[in-house]
């Protein structure tokens, strides 16, 4: 699903470079939960972006789906982030003019569904992070664990085959921190492909993979972690309200 | 990026700081009153010079003798004889000599202006007598002191008294009033009823000049009036042989003439009036400019989530062109409203242009997209990345 080989990220700062990412390769599988953690100004947002398709690297191939994406020009790239990446954000990143549904829609419109379909599919994805009832909310309105759910529900709304989170508990109390996380944990179960970056051990820890990063390179992979079985898929955490029986319709406590 | 979500958007943010929209709007505003308050006002100018043109009547031809460098005089008969031999071209003709008079009748008195005219000159130019007659071959013949008062004559000198028959002075001399003109501009001074006609016989005894200068002679078929002209020309040019000792023009001619000094009038003043369009649109430009630089985290989160460059190109240049249009539409409604009131304050018609209005709104769109492009075309380059850690 997402391969980079020999990936460099450098950056020009005058006489000297800097090395943002300095020779990764590394594999994810479909259905991977995987944590990158390291620490400030490791490298894990430049890995992100590159991931993200949000940036390319200065040389090394990288390989989405098994399309090069490495060359990419600009609208390509945003083609790509549109069809196949949802992302969640530290500072959940919503548009402040929009209200709640909106802001879920967004993808879509980029994707150009039809208003119709979009609305449905956004509060299909609101509901599905428990939120469907603060639609019509300004993202002001909302605490911070709600703006995170509708974020979360942004990302969803897509129907996307990878969910980026770039610390998405950095900005949450512990208790809502642990609802996020148990929920993304959720996700993954369902089949989603999660990449989850941390520079937090207790978050990273929730992921079945865990990669650790140091002045742009990885310095420790719990490995690839095998594919599941669909019996073992939709076995798993088991923590709290997961709710087995209708887990789409799960939500992520009334308390967040 | 869908135009409806892009045109509520812009909409909303219109009216959520509606100082900062005024203000931006302002130039625009602005722009588009004073083009059409401009041409509002010009068309009623030259609606009213055309309309009185035309009363004068549109198959009108007039020749001017201004005998320079020359004694030689045109004469009546020669006119006429002109107006004989051509009955394909010409119609009728009338001398016309004028003369300033002061009128007096009892204790009334009033300055006018004196036309002398022959029998024809009624028809040729629908003067309608509603009382008494209009002047009458017998009096050019005899130079009989006779007269045909305008409704403010009668109104001035007789003060709603029967004028026929009275006897009316004339820069001193007696003119026995024949007929009485119908009223055609509310009997208000220096209209088309401020005015008395004598036959040009005895007009030449009180224009200071004994000749006579001035003639109208009708056209037979308004299409055909550049022939009839060229008639006219040819008998002048064998009299005078010397182009400029005498003029002749067609009232089309003058009417055309009118329209073209008003209409390249108006589009110097339009073209003034444009200048702060262009202000205008400068002022959306810098606005459109903070307002990309205020909204580069929301241009990052829209990139983020698959928007492409002509998403937020469309996004910034419908904001803009929504801007402007809003901005035009006030414009085009004060500026009809400010028409109207300059109009009456200023005594003048208005007639607002249907096709200056179409045209101020779509200039202000177009100015919109024009001055919009520039910032939205910044917006649409950013990069991500940057944009989303922008705070
Ligand atoms: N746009 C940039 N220009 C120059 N240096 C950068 C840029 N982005 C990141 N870096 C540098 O690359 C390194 C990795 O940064 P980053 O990926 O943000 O680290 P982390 O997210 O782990 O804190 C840092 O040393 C940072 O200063
Ligand atoms: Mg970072």
């Amino acid at each position: 699903m997402i391969r980079l080989e020999e990936v460099y990220k450098i950056y020009n700062m005058g006489e000297n470079e800097v090395r943002a990412i300095d020779g990764v390769s590394l594999e994810i599988r479909e259905n991977e939960m995987a944590a990158i953690i390291g620490q400030s100004g490791s490298g894990k947002s430049t890995c992100m972006n590159i991931i993200g398709c949000l940036d390319v690297p200065t040389s090394g191939k990288y390989y989405l789906n098994d399309q090069d994406v490495s060359h990419m020009k600009d609208d390509e790239l945003a083609e790509v982030r549109n069809k196949t990446l949802g992302f969640i954000f530290q500072q959940y990143n919503l548009i402040h003019k929009l209200n709640v549904l909106e802001n879920v829609e967004l993808p879509l419109v980029y994707k150009g569904v039809h208003e119709k379909e979009r609305i449905e599919a956004a509060r299909e994805a609101l509901r599905k992070v428990g939120i469907e009832d603060k639609m019509n909310n300004l993202p002001s309105q909302l605490s911070g664990g709600q703006q995170q759910r509708v974020s979360i529900a942004r990302a969803l709304a897509g129907n996307p085959s990878i969910i980026l989170a770039d610390e998405p508990t950095g900005a949450l109390d512990t208790k809502t921190g642990k609802e996020v996380l148990e929920f993304l944990q959720k996700l993954n179960g369902e089949g989603n492909t999660i990449i989850l970056i941390t520079h937090d051990m207790g978050v990273a820890e929730k992921a079945k993979r865990i990669i650790r990063i140091s002045d742009g390179k990885i310095v420790e992979d719990s490995g690839h972690s095998v594919p599941k079985t669909e019996h073992e898929r939709s076995g798993i955490p088991g923590k709290g309200n997961v709710k087995r029986a209708v887990p789409k319709a799960a939500g992520m406590g009334d308390a967040v | 990026m869908n135009f409806k979500q892009s045109f509520r958007l812009a909409i909303k943010s219109l009216k959520t700081s509606k100082m900062r929209s005024f203000l931006t709007m302002l130039g625009i505003i602005i722009g588009v009153a004073s083009v059409i308050i401009l041409v509002s006002l010009m068309n009623g100018l030259s609606q009213d010079m055309t309309s009185s043109f035309e009363s004068m009547g549109t198959n009108t031809l007039t020749v001017n003798v201004m005998g320079r460098g020359t004694n030689r005089t045109l004469s009546v008969e020669e006119v006429e004889t002109l107006v004989e031999e051509n009955p394909e071209y010409l119609d009728q003709y009338s001398p016309r000599v004028t003369a300033s008079v002061t009128a007096k009748y009892d204790v009334n008195s009033v300055s006018t202006t004196v036309i002398g005219v022959n029998e024809f000159y009624d028809d040729m130019q629908s003067v309608a007598v509603t009382e008494g007659r209009f002047i009458q071959y017998i009096d050019t013949l005899r130079r009989l002191k006779v007269c045909v008062i305008g409704a403010y004559e009668a109104q001035e000198l007789f003060e709603g008294a029967d004028p026929i028959g009275e006897t009316v002075k004339l820069n001193g001399s007696s003119y026995k009033v024949v007929g009485l003109l119908e009223e055609t501009a509310d009997s208000e001074e220096g209209s088309d009823d401020d005015v008395i006609y004598v036959p040009y016989t005895a007009a030449t005894r009180l224009a200071d000049n004994a000749r006579i200068s001035s003639y109208y002679l009708t056209a037979v078929d308004t299409d055909e009036i550049e022939t009839s002209k060229t008639v006219i020309e040819n008998m002048m040019y064998s009299v005078f042989e010397d182009e400029n000792a005498y003029r002749v023009t067609s009232m089309s001619e003058m009417i055309e003439a009118v329209n073209e000094m008003t209409s390249s009038m108006a589009l110097v003043l339009v073209g003034i009036a444009g200048i702060s369009l262009v202000v205008g649109g400068i002022g959306i430009m810098n606005i459109m400019l903070v307002s990309v630089t205020e909204r580069t985290r929301e241009i990052g989160i829209r990139k983020s989530l698959g928007a492409k460059r002509k998403d937020i190109m469309r996004q910034f240049i419908i904001e803009a062109a929504t801007t402007s249009s809003a901005g035009g539409i006030i414009g085009i409604i004060f500026g009809i409203g400010a028409a109207y009131a300059a109009g009456v304050i200023m005594d003048m018609t208005v007639v607002p242009s249907w096709n200056a209005v179409a045209i101020a709104f779509s200039v202000s769109v177009g100015i919109g997209i024009v001055f919009g492009y520039f910032p939205a075309n910044k917006a649409a380059k950013m990069n991500p990345i940057d944009a989303l850690r922008y705070d």
